[in-house]
């Protein structure tokens, strides 16, 4: 087995536990942002799609390069906007009918 | 590939990882989500100048024309799609990880990339779950955006037919890496795990839409994490696995809050038959029924209420004037807060989403067990469009699908108000002891008619 490639099952393997750490502590409110936003990062992709599409050499994997640049840029910039604009509409109780309640 | 490239992917790793735990807090999210944004633009940049690529021209064209793809569906997406959106990003996340792991293949095929058999095992499992993701996230997208009904499609043999083809795939995949010439080998693992994906999600009903809108996305992190096994790019391995984690803890939040094992989802297709048992002693017992105006006087004169929403409620699209008769409410001093079930809305966190666009402040909006116990102390718990999640059959009926199924405790309320169409059950089938109860208030019609009546009333 390649040096390599267990240093990449290292990453992985630490990986899970920082995701189930952190993820853990999101609570149920933001639920959805939290989903459209990491979302967005598994299209983490699109670095992949880069070097498929932009290496120079015509023909089919060109293409498919490019094809998976555009799934992963919408995946990439839908996810991240859309989570913006659900985050921005979480606001707290402002002092008005924080008083009335009172 | 140059170390500074190298830091820079660390860089674009740390700035995921610390963006999502900023989104443990409402004050915070908006800057991690920021972060998370910024470490993909550090990833972008650090791979274009990494000298790997020298023809910009598809690089840019693609870009352009999914950036434009996707803040278009972003800016103009309705709150209450949000799971079709999910559903569709996600898929597109795995058709991108399949892609470039068949693009990668190419590459090895033409001695431009040096394939090891540990690459070539997480190419074909690259190929696997990026495929499985986007065709099985396109029929939730159908499912969920009306295009497809949304009823369990069952067949015989559901679960052995899917295992047959999982079988055929990883023999395939066998037969692939002993001669890893024969790329129709790789066409026909993408055209198995098509199948796969579609198969895997037609049998899975409406309700249960929330467990597979997560498990999809844990699938496409895992898709881009095998992706960066492919080609030994830590920052896909990283992302791809926090993405890939952060869907299996919401998976298992869904299934726990509905009472169900993941398989009993996956597998059951429950909601197919709920018309057959739902017809079972309804006709005998009455409900009491009273008038919005008997509603708004109980609850003027309440001095605490909590809500509880249901999916109906946002069906109803009733939650911008609930939200006008929780101000009315306030100012006349009476305490008002949300009670929010894990698996309201149709994907984890949905209802407090809908509740925010309608300007509710976060701080009312309360999980299950935050607020639970204090339903005894209440006077009003007002039911609006939810049904099982209120059921005490949970509780006390060990016959009940429902049964052990956690529930907010409205029936402790000093009185109970629902609003409600109809006295068809929940999806469960299971009829709801809480509409014959002496202290529940029943108040048949259309959610945001009866609302938009309670808000007149209380404004004389």
């Amino acid at each position: 087995m390649a040096e390599s490639l267990v240093l990449s099952i290292y990453v992985f393997v630490l990986a899970i536990f920082v995701g189930f750490e952190v993820i853990s502590k999101v609570p149920p409110l933001l639920h959805t942002p939290l989903m459209s936003g990491s979302n967005a990062i598994s299209g983490i992709t699109v670095v992949g799609s880069l070097i498929a599409a932009g290496e120079g050499h015509a023909g089919l994997s060109v293409i498919l390069g490019m094809i998976a640049i555009i799934l992963a840029t919408v995946n990439v910039v839908g996810g991240f906007l859309v989570t913006n604009r659900m985050l921005e509409m979480f606001k707290k109780d402002t002092s008005k009918t924080r008083a009335a309640n009172k | 590939m140059n170390v500074l490239s190298l830091f820079a992917y660390l860089i674009a790793s740390v700035l995921f990882i610390v963006g999502l735990k900023l989104m443990s807090s409402p004050d915070t999210a908006r800057r991690g989500n920021l972060l998370g944004a910024l470490g993909m633009l550090v990833a972008i940049v650090t791979t274009l100048t990494d000298q790997a690529i020298i023809d910009f021209t598809f690089v840019i064209i693609g870009l352009i024309v999914g950036g434009s793809i996707g803040a278009f569906l972003a800016l103009r997406v309705q709150m209450t799609d949000m799971p079709q959106m999910v559903g569709l990003l996600n898929g597109f996340g795995g058709g991108a990880s399949t892609l470039v792991a068949y693009a990668e293949y190419m590459r090895i095929a033409e001695g431009t990339a040096i394939g090891t058999v540990d690459g070539l095992v997480a190419l074909v499992l690259s190929l696997l779950i990026g495929t499985v993701t986007f065709t099985g996230s396109m029929i939730a997208f159908a499912k969920l955006q009306g295009i497809m009904k949304s009823a369990p499609i069952l067949y015989a043999f559901q679960k052995q037919i899917n295992a047959l083809i999982l079988l055929a795939i990883l023999v395939l995949g066998a037969l692939f890496l002993i001669d890893t010439s024969q790329w129709y080998y790789l066409l026909a693992i993408i055209g198995l795990s098509a199948i796969l994906g579609i198969t895997s999600v037609i049998p899975i009903g409406g309700a249960d839409m929330p467990v597979v809108i997560s498990l999809l996305n844990s699938y496409s992190g895992m898709a881009a994490a095998a992706t960066g096994f492919v080609l030994s790019n830590n920052v896909l391995i990283i992302s791809g696995t926090l993405v890939g984690a952060s869907g299996i803890i919401l998976t298992n939040i869904m299934c726990k809050a509905m009472n169900r094992s993941l398989a009993n989802v996956l597998f059951a297709g429950v909601g197919a038959d709920y018309t057959a048992a739902a017809t079972t002693e309804t006709e005998q017992r009455t409900v009491i029924r009273y008038t919005p105006d008997d509603a708004a006087f109980m609850m003027q004169n309440a001095q605490s209420v909590i809500i509880v929403p249901g999916y109906g409620l946002a069906v109803a699209q009733a939650q911008h004037v609930l939200q006008e008769m929780v101000n009315i409410l306030n100012q006349k001093g009476i305490q008002v807060r949300y009670a929010i079930h894990p698996v309201a809305g149709r994907m984890p966190g949905h209802m407090n989403v809908l509740l925010a666009e309608a300007n509710a402040p976060y701080d009312i909006l309360l999980e299950m067990d935050q607020i639970n116990d204090d339903f005894q102390n209440t006077d009003v718990a007002l039911v609006v469009g939810a049904n099982d999640v209120v059921n005490p059959a949970a509780r006390t009926k060990k016959d009940s699908p429902l049964y052990g199924m956690p529930i907010l405790n409205v029936d402790y309320a000093r009185t109970v108000m629902v609003l409600k169409r109809s006295l068809n059950p929940g999806f469960a089938g299971e009829d709801n002891e809480l509409f014959y109860d002496k202290k529940t208030m029943m108040i048949f019609g259309d959610a945001k008619a009866t609302i938009t009546k309670l808000v007149q009333l209380m404004k004389q």
